[in-house]
């Protein structure tokens, strides 16, 4: 058990340092850096919750081929440092303490709640549980239609990514040629 | 482990995800912790999932990547397009919704 125990912290603590790298640095390259990190300790705590299939897509497409989209677009804007002006207002300073509010009030209701299943290692589950055979054969019966509907969505996303970022020839300017 | 442990560790890093959504003017880092908040409702999802012993919300977890990932490739497309057209990449300048 305290093997268990050890990689959860572990993985809690690379998770934590990675979602905060997102945040504190300011560097956008660095960034996507820190969340390919959070996403991959992201994925050990899935491992230890037995969801074998989510860890495996989390790592493969959303640390591999999202990341790599992000990487991409940073390169291609420049990724320039943040502070044109310097950072302030009200909502830099009222932005974290209200985060912080909501923070409370999570923990609060998660310590105070009345489900008692909270405070076990969860059901019994066999060897089965999360395989892609399991996910799969839900997704294919169970979940039909919400599958389908996914895959529909991705599809109009990729349309939409296309329409918005295509070179308008009428509202670019009178030198589109010199950006290709 | 509990399950509590990790509805914490998810409530946290939701909570950073918000933090930084609200302070931070980069649109590309805005979206960077959009992802953080929906990783942290995954691994909520994954664990409860856990607890209740079926794979249904390991499903719903999976539906959400696939909404996270259209969201990354239109917040995306409007970046290259805010660049495009030498706007400023700020979302305090991006006051006004039109094209």
């Amino acid at each position: 058990m305290w093997f268990e125990q050890v990689i959860f912290f572990l993985a809690a603590i690379g998770a934590l340092a990675g979602a905060l790298g997102v945040v504190i640095l300011r560097n956008p390259f660095y960034s996507v850096l820190a969340l390919v990190g959070h996403l991959v300790a992201l994925a050990v705590l899935f491992l230890l919750l037995h969801a074998e299939f989510l860890a495996a897509g989390q790592v493969v497409v959303y640390a591999g081929a999202v990341m790599v989209l992000y990487i991409f677009v940073v390169a291609y804007i420049g990724g320039s440092d943040e502070p044109l002006r310097p950072e302030g207002g009200a909502l830099a300073v009222f932005g974290p303490l209200f985060a912080a509010a909501i923070g409370i009030e999570l923990c609060i209701a998660f310590i105070a709640s009345g489900l008692d299943a909270l405070d076990t290692t969860g059901a019994d589950v066999g060897p089965g549980f999360g395989t892609p055979e399991a996910i799969g054969q839900l997704l294919l019966t169970r979940f039909l239609v919400p599958f389908e509907a996914a895959s529909y969505l991705l599809l109009v996303a990729a349309v939409g990514a296309v329409v918005l970022a295509r070179r308008r020839r009428g509202l670019e300017g009178t030198e589109p040629e010199i950006l290709a | 482990m509990d399950i509590t442990w990790y509805l914490v560790l998810s409530a946290f890093i939701f909570v950073i995800g918000a933090a930084g959504v609200m302070s931070r003017r980069n649109p590309l880092v805005v979206l960077l912790c959009l992802e953080l908040m929906l990783n942290a409702g995954n691994l909520a999802l994954i664990a409860f999932s856990r607890m209740h012993g079926g794979e249904a919300g390991q499903v719903f977890a999976l539906i959400v990547m696939v909404i996270a990932a259209c969201e990354v490739v239109i917040g995306l497309g409007i970046i290259v397009a805010m660049y495009r057209r030498r706007l400023p990449i700020d979302v305090d300048e991006m006051s006004e919704l039109r094209g």
